[in-house]
């Protein structure tokens, strides 16, 4: 044991840290997990109000709200919905969502608090740069926010900001200047603190793993953080790179994205030669891989809860890894399937079909292998396995329209339509924010010591299970009948005039899942506090090495001893063995003791 | 125990580092089978995002170079001086680990001190080349190939002020004692990211030039 052995003994020893450096200021990665994952969550209900007004002015519009007129007097001027600020909701909701709650609850939460404590570390191996990485992510949470409050409003482009529109500032429209300007800063700042924590997660992930943690026995979620970390660091630099190029040409005077003849307020502009094409596939050349670094995490984390209260081990290990692994590869070369209406080649179209539909293989080998964990289970019904077990049925859901839109023959047709809405929110929205909450309901007693409460979380569960398919599963019709997205006014169109009834349910079910979110984050704050404690170290009675942790967890993680591992993290029901788990570090034949 | 430094042996700043790292602490390098270190693995992740970052910015070049309004650029002269400065920059800092190697400590000091001069030399000459283009009319929104030119080696060169302030930091440690044969770690980092860094600088060069 060497020197820093003796000083981590001391740190146990005089843990009196003051509040500020203990909870505000530290870089212990359990408490910035913790702060990524309130942060996230403080996101989350401000994407969440955004969709709520959408909701309210798709099932009503035109409508007048007095109320609503006296809080908002630009938004609602006239107490009716402004057009420009229902695009800039579309924007920000999708903005806030994608990058503010999804990529940051679960790699930021979930990744820093679980990696050094699965892996069998004291902390990441650069803990300062991880706290850093926190703090430059709250700053850019501040910034995209602040694009609500300034001059204009925010952005009017949606989070794909398609250039030129993107590119020409406020002329554009009235969120197209100050407000893109915060977005494009806010979306570099989140690159650059998403850059420090993938770089921090593969390193702490390959190089501090502790004695007998061997790749192969490396929990499905670490699996996972380890994939989605790699594809971050090679996908969001292409985001940087566009929009460094997209900064000069709305500051700089460059045409990188502006082509010639672009007539704007009866003025002929000076740009030229540029291609707004470029954007789009610099823009989703990142944009696909990071809907796999929303989902591959879900993934991980669900497979291991799955395993957990099904009291089997996963189903084929190795064929997770492997499919997890050529999902990320093959999400790198289907970029243009987000772009088949942009005039592509039809032969480029055919080829990314095929790599599209190639990625329905690894993900229903996953899909097989949990149906195989689940198999003849005697499953435990907890919330953590309710949503685990949510997450596999709007996975399925979701991905099956993934299918169609794949097809370029049949997107022509569906594409940008709600249709489209329906497929991505179940499969990148829900099916990750399922496998969150199941995290969540999983992994509190370890963060707080507390058991969130189990009657409210079966609410929970069975509230957005219900209200999540009222939403969402009408929009594939309503996609069928026409029904664009991001249009401000359904009935402004005859052919759409029918749809008005389907649009009211959805949104009547939009309010009652919101609803069914609060009683989510009631139990959630309360139970920080007023829970029920947790007496025992692994009360899920769990193999991986988190669970032989107190709750919560001390400083330091692991007593003066780091563990040793002496098995992989799906021991359950081991024939022979006394109890149905086995921890990792039980030695080989002390299982039968 | 092979002499570390002067000033370690002078005045006493501390024990030696061991010969191996420190193991079972979970922090550098513990029990982990890996056989390469957090910092090295740091290094190389920071440099493939940075390939990345320049694959981007390629792949917009290469898009847009088939436009009616390319307009390719002559670069001045004063291109190949600065691609000069950063290869010897890139010839020092190796003489610098040789010398680091054979704990020659003083040799060590200059050839930091010439790595970082050239270095800044560099970034110096960048932005006479700027001005000088500028100068002579070749303006960022002169032509898309202009646009590139500027566009590229401004991110370069904010890259290369990275470098620096790595090479500022290890010079620290050079000049405190703080490197020796078997603890330089710090160095060779820096030294990688560096010549990366050059070889970058390369690259565009014959992207634009050529590309």
């Amino acid at each position: 044991m060497g020197n820093m052995q003796v000083e981590h003994a001391t740190e146990h020893a005089h843990p009196q840290l003051g509040f500020w450096r203990k909870y505000v200021f530290s870089t212990d990665h359990k408490i910035i997990g913790i702060q990524y994952m309130i942060t996230a969550m403080t996101m989350a209900v401000v994407g969440g109000l955004l969709s709520m007004f959408m909701r309210l002015q798709l099932a009503w519009p035109g409508h007048a709200w007095p109320a609503l007129g006296k809080i908002f007097p630009v938004a609602f001027a006239g107490n009716i919905m402004d057009p420009a600020f229902y695009v800039s909701l579309v924007t920000m909701h999708g903005t806030i969502m994608v990058f503010f709650l999804f990529t940051a609850v679960l790699t930021g939460a979930f990744g820093n608090f679980l990696i050094p404590l699965q892996i069998g570390a004291r902390d990441m191996a650069f803990p300062f740069l991880n706290a850093l990485s926190y703090w430059v992510f709250l700053l850019s949470c501040i910034v995209i926010i602040s694009a609500l409050f300034v001059a204009g409003g925010a952005p009017l482009g949606g989070w794909t900001a398609y250039a030129p529109l993107s590119a020409l500032g406020e002329a554009s429209g009235p969120g197209e200047g100050a407000g893109m300007t915060l977005w494009i800063t806010a979306l570099g700042l989140f690159t650059v603190s998403g850059l420090m924590g993938g770089l921090n997660y593969v390193t702490t992930i390959l190089t501090m793993r502790t004695k007998g943690m061997s790749m192969m026995r490396l929990p499905l979620t670490q699996w996972s953080l380890l994939i989605t970390a790699v594809l971050g660091l090679l996908a969001f630099p292409v985001l940087l790179a566009a929009a460094i190029l997209l900064t000069f040409d709305r500051v700089g005077g460059t045409s990188f994205f502006i082509p010639s003849g672009i007539i704007m307020n009866n003025r002929l502009l000076g740009n030229s030669g540029g291609h707004p094409l470029l954007w789009q596939h610099l823009f989703w050349f990142f944009g696909h891989p990071e809907v796999y670094i929303v989902i591959l995490p879900a993934m991980g984390m669900a497979s291991d809860i799955l395993s957990t209260f099904c009291r089997k081990p996963i189903f084929s290990y190795k064929m997770m890894v492997y499919s997890m692994v050529s999902i990320a590869g093959l999400s790198f070369i289907v970029w243009g399937h987000h772009m088949f209406v942009s005039g592509m080649s039809p032969f480029l179209g055919s080829v990314f079909t095929m790599t599209t539909l190639v990625i329905a293989v690894p993900s229903a080998v996953k899909t097989f292998n949990w149906l195989g964990t689940i198999w003849g289970a005697r499953i435990r019904f907890t919330t953590a396995s309710l949503f685990a077990i949510g997450f596999i049925s709007v996975f399925v859901s979701g991905g099956l329209s993934g299918i169609f839109l794949g097809s370029s023959a049949a997107d022509i047709y569906l594409q940008d339509t709600y249709f489209v809405v329906a497929h991505f929110h179940l499969v990148m929205a829900i099916a990750p924010l399922f496998a969150a909450f199941g995290g969540i309901y999983f992994w509190f007693p370890k963060m707080f010591g507390r058991f969130m409460n189990e009657t409210l979380g079966k609410l929970h569960f069975w509230g957005s299970l219900i209200g999540v398919y009222a939403v969402f599963f009408p929009m594939h019709i309503l996609g069928i009948t026409g029904h664009m997205r991001r249009i401000y006014d359904p009935l402004f169109y005859d052919f759409l005039k029918p749809d008005k009834g389907m649009n009211i349910f959805v949104s009547v079910s939009a309010f009652c899942l919101a609803t069914v979110q609060l009683v989510f984050l009631a139990n959630f704050f309360v139970s920080i506090f007023a829970g029920r404690r947790v007496k025992e170290n692994n009360p899920w009675q769990a193999t991986t090495l988190e669970w032989e942790t107190p709750c919560p967890t001390g400083h330091g993680n692991f007593g003066d001893e780091l563990p040793v591992v002496h098995r992989w993290a799906f021991d359950y029901s081991v024939p022979g063995a006394k109890n149905d788990f086995v921890p990792q570090t039980v030695p080989p034949g002390a299982e039968k003791v | 125990m092979p002499v570390l430094t002067e000033d370690r042996v002078s005045d006493g700043i501390g024990a030696p580092p061991p010969l191996t790292p420190p193991s079972g602490d979970g922090r550098g390098e513990p029990d982990s089978s890996f056989p390469v270190s957090s910092k090295q693995i740091a290094t190389w992740l920071l440099m493939t995002g940075i390939a990345m970052l320049f694959a981007g910015l390629t792949s917009a070049y290469i898009v847009l170079r088939g436009v009616p309004t390319w307009d390719k650029i002559p670069l001045p002269p004063q291109v190949w001086v600065n691609t000069l400065l950063l290869l010897a920059s890139s010839l020092t800092l190796e003489l610098a680990r040789r010398s680091v190697r054979a704990d020659k400590v003083v040799a060590l000091r200059q050839w930091l001190g010439i790595t970082a001069v050239l270095g800044i030399a560099f970034v110096s000459g960048q932005i006479v080349l700027w001005r000088e283009m500028t100068a002579s009319g070749v303006l960022l929104t002169s032509t898309l190939h202009s646009s590139f030119f500027y566009v590229l080696s401004g991110i370069h060169a904010v890259h290369i002020l990275g470098g620096l302030i790595a090479l500022v930091l290890v010079s620290v440690k050079a000049w405190s004692g703080r490197l020796s044969s078997i603890s330089f770690e710090p160095l060779r980092l820096c030294a990688t990211y560096w010549h990366f860094m050059g070889g970058v600088w390369l690259y565009l060069i014959l992207l634009l030039v050529f590309g």
